[in-house]
């Protein structure tokens, strides 16, 4: 308890510190550094782009500013679920460009000391390097929460992309 | 001019201190900040040459020798914060003199020492790569060098010579319609002012009064001067003016013979301190202290600068306003409502709507005088310090463009006048002997063509060298294409590569193959093109074309599906409804439409985007002819949304950076809020088009 206490002036110092934004996709539950989150709107008419990756679905209208959206689901190769009531747009900032995540929803604001937060295993085939950490949530850690690590997914993507086109 | 060149030449410090830093603290310098250095530094020493702050172009030269070495050579031990040091000292140095230009004074501290060090860095920095340091520098000389040659470079303060003083008055006449008849006045002045111990001339305020150019045309310009030159020196100074026609030039006994000499106590006439050094445009202002403060009130209070940015959010907002009122006035709400006085007052809104962002618009044209003027001085100093014989002939000067546009161009158009001036125009003897007038004309014109400007750039000179160039493009291995393959078009398109010159030797103006390449990244950034064309023997032509504004243009929605397009109304040529009967296949399976005897291949936009339930059958959608470089295709889409004034945003970076958005240049709202992709008719027709 003492070491939540501590945890809390820190946040008070910084209050964006060690805060994320959890939202889901399927079972899981990711957080996102909610530093870098601009706002979480519904979802809206996307003009879709031609020549892009499945999972760019296009691009919307954000008060006049065209940004480019991204479909998580399809980013981690689940499969596509329509798109409902709950389903939300999480704009997020990566180095002055606005990026939308579309996510399954949004669920709530965390804070995670960095003292709950595991390093990923290192597996050879694995996903894991979008996934910077992983938080335990609750008191006993009933739950677990993916950090993700926005740098590293729009960053490396790039050249992936590049090379699933050249693949085609 | 000189406000011109303290502008440009801050906007390159800061740019060049950024770089700087920026390479210094990621501990190396990558190509492009070498490139961007290297210009910048590049374009200070040129404009500094022009402006005779010759310490300044000194220094940035040889600055700019370490960055032409790191770029020829890509040495591999740099020692980047003594570089660095070395560029900021530099910075700092030319920012100093700058100001001291700003504030009407003289830049005439010495740089001397600067640039001793730099060269024995220099030195260093060579031999620590394993280079000899002599062979280099020997191909870089220093402008400084040429110094002595120039008449018009203030020479050293002369000794108050006891030698015999003359006074001469003088009465020079223009050439007809040479143009900017103060500036050359002003021209003459500047050569005089080291030689002479005292000038008075008429008219006066020179630069700053309208008039003066009607009445240097009338009466001439007269001036008197007291000098210890000998007559024949001082005729021959004067003879050596450019458009020189006339010269009345005596010996006075005294200065009262003067008429406008003035007398003990200074009327509002001009005077020209003793001090011979003291530029004159300062000394013409002073003698009232308060003439110079009430100029600049003047000035104050007609003329506002406001940062560019600082517009362009301006018309984002104009533009998010148009858009804003067609969402209200247009909104599915209202549908079949009676609603006169609402109609009424959405119609006025409509009306200042469409005034403001009319008026946004005017404040950001800028029609091209001064841009083209710029050049006159250009080709001026180039054509005396070259000895060449040049005239520049300037044609749809008053052009408007954008501000924007205006401030991209000026740079481009320089280089391609020098490039004219050094390459392009021969000397007087060879154009003799080719059959050619000795004088060669460098023709600058504009004009409007749709929404575009075309600006040409033509001279009568030698033409471009094709086979020097392509020897060049092959020792730089620039070949994209088989050798043999390549049109000559092609071939003259390498002068805009990065560091390309046929060039041996460097001379102060250029040289180094920087030039080009400044021009192509600049007009790119606009949207724009470069072509080259020329003809050996007989000159060669550039042509850039521009677009009119970057930021809102006309355009045609159309729909296809779900997804909305707007296509440039420039482009369009016209829509229809096709007749499935005249519609046929060639054996490649691409489609062709007859139309009044012509033939032209047709896009279907669905397949292009792979749009979903969009209309497949031909006689049911509608066909957008479009024209772009005399080549015309059809477009298919589902039907015509309408035509309406778009503001162009572009594309996310985020998508431009993985995909290759064919056709696509931009994108813009259309009034209901939904984004519609912008074609581009050029791209969509290079990929049908061979």
């Amino acid at each position: 308890m003492a070491e939540e206490e501590k945890a809390e002036l820190e946040e008070e110092e910084d209050t964006q510190k060690d805060k994320y934004l959890t939202f889901r996709l399927g079972e899981e539950t990711y957080g996102i550094d909610i530093s870098v989150v601009i706002e979480i709107i519904g979802i809206q008419i996307i003009t879709g782009v031609p020549e892009v990756p499945e999972y760019v679905r296009g691009i919307i209208n954000l008060r006049g500013k065209i940004i480019p959206v991204v479909d998580m689901r399809l980013r981690f190769k689940k499969e596509f679920r329509a798109y409902d009531d709950r389903t939300c747009v999480v704009v997020i900032d990566v180095h002055d460009v606005l990026i939308g995540l579309i996510v399954d929803g949004v669920s709530e604001v965390l804070g995670i000391p960095m003292a709950k937060v595991v390093s990923p295993p290192k597996l050879r085939a694995s996903q894991n390097k979008y996934i910077r950490g992983i938080g335990e949530v609750g008191e006993n850690g009933e739950a677990v929460t993916l950090l993700l690590d926005w740098e590293k997914l729009f960053s490396e993507q790039e050249e992936e992309i590049l090379e699933d086109i050249a693949a085609k | 001019m000189m406000e011109m060149f303290i502008y440009e030449t801050r906007q390159f410090l800061e740019q060049l201190e950024q770089l700087a830093l920026a390479s210094e603290q990621s501990g190396n310098f990558s190509e492009e900040a070498v490139n961007e250095i290297f210009r910048a530094m590049h374009t200070i020493k040129g404009s500094a040459a022009m402006m005779m702050v010759n310490e300044v172009s000194a220094l940035a030269h040889s600055v700019e020798d370490i960055f032409y070495y790191i770029r020829e050579k890509h040495p591999k031990v740099i020692d980047c914060s003594t570089i660095t040091d070395f560029t900021l000292g530099a910075v700092d140095f030319i920012r100093t003199e700058t100001d001291k230009l700003d504030e009407g004074e003289k830049a005439d501290a010495d740089s001397g020492e600067i640039r001793e060090q730099v060269k024995m860095f220099l030195r260093l920095f060579k031999e620590a790569n394993g280079d000899n340091p002599d062979v280099e520098l020997k191909k870089a000389k220093p402008a400084v060098v040429k110094e002595p040659q120039q008449y018009y470079i203030p020479a050293v303060k002369a000794e108050e010579a006891e030698k015999e003083k003359h006074i001469y008055a003088a009465v020079v006449f223009f050439d007809d319609g040479c143009e900017m008849e103060e500036v050359r006045a002003y021209a003459i002045l500047n050569s005089l002012t080291d030689k002479v111990t005292e000038m008075h001339y008429q008219p006066e305020k020179l630069l700053e009064d309208v008039q003066s150019t009607a009445t240097i045309r009338q009466n001439g310009f007269k001036l008197c001067f007291v000098t210890d030159m000998d007559i024949e020196t001082a005729r021959k100074l004067l003879e050596r003016t450019i458009f020189l026609t006339k010269l009345e030039f005596k010996e006075l006994r005294d200065v009262s013979e003067c008429e406008f000499w003035p007398v003990a106590v200074q009327g509002p006439l001009a005077v020209v301190s003793v001090e011979p050094i003291k530029p004159v445009v300062e000394a013409a202002n002073r003698p009232v202290g308060l003439e110079r403060q009430e100029h600049h009130d003047l000035h104050d209070g007609q003329m506002i600068s406001v940062r560019v940015d600082k517009l362009d959010r301006l018309m984002d907002l104009v533009g998010e306003l148009v858009i804003a009122e067609a969402m209200v006035t247009q909104n599915p709400d209202l549908r079949g409502l009676e609603l006169d006085n609402f109609l009424k007052a959405a119609r006025q809104l409509q009306k200042i709507d469409g005034e403001l962002q009319d008026s946004v618009m005017a404040i950001r044209m800028v029609p091209l005088e001064a841009t083209f003027h710029k050049m006159n001085r250009i080709v001026r100093d180039m054509t005396k310090s070259l000895g060449k014989k040049v005239r520049l002939v300037l044609a749809g000067e008053s052009t408007e463009v954008d501000k924007n546009i205006i401030e991209h161009i000026s740079d481009p158009l320089m280089h391609i006048v020098r490039n004219s001036v050094d390459h392009g125009i021969e000397m007087p003897e060879v154009r003799k002997a080719a059959g050619k007038a000795e004088e060669g004309i460098v023709r600058l014109t504009a004009e409007n063509e749709g929404s575009e400007v075309i600006i040409r750039i033509m001279d009568d000179g030698a033409g471009l060298n094709r086979d020097k160039i392509l020897e060049r493009a092959r020792a730089n291995h620039l070949f994209t294409n088989p050798e043999a393959e390549l049109t000559d078009r092609e071939i003259y398109s390498f002068i805009f590569a990065p560091g390309f010159s046929t060039n041996e030797k460097i001379t102060e103006f250029s040289g180094r193959g920087v030039g080009m390449d400044v021009v192509l990244q600049n007009i790119k950034a606009l949207s724009g093109t470069v072509s080259v064309d020329s003809t050996p023997g007989q000159g060669s032509v550039t042509t850039l074309r521009i677009p009119l504004t970057l930021a809102i243009i006309r355009g045609m929605s159309i729909a296809a599906g779900q997804a909305r397009y707007t296509i440039p109304i420039t482009s369009i040529r016209q829509s229809f409804r096709p007749e499935a009967k005249d519609v046929f296949q060639n054996p490649d399976g691409g489609e062709m439409i007859m139309v009044r005897g012509e033939c032209y291949p047709i896009v279907r936009l669905y397949e292009v985007y792979h749009v979903q339930d969009a209309v497949r059958d031909i006689d049911k959608g509608i066909l957008v002819l479009v024209e772009t470089d005399k080549k015309i295709l059809g477009i298919f889409a589902d039907c015509l949304l309408g035509v309406q004034e778009i503001v162009v945003k572009p594309v996310p970076a985020f998508i431009q950076k993985i995909s290759n958005t064919h056709g696509i240049t931009g994108c813009t709202l259309l009034g209901d809020g939904s984004i519609s992709l912008i074609l581009d008719a050029q791209s969509l027709s290079s990929q049908i088009y061979s």
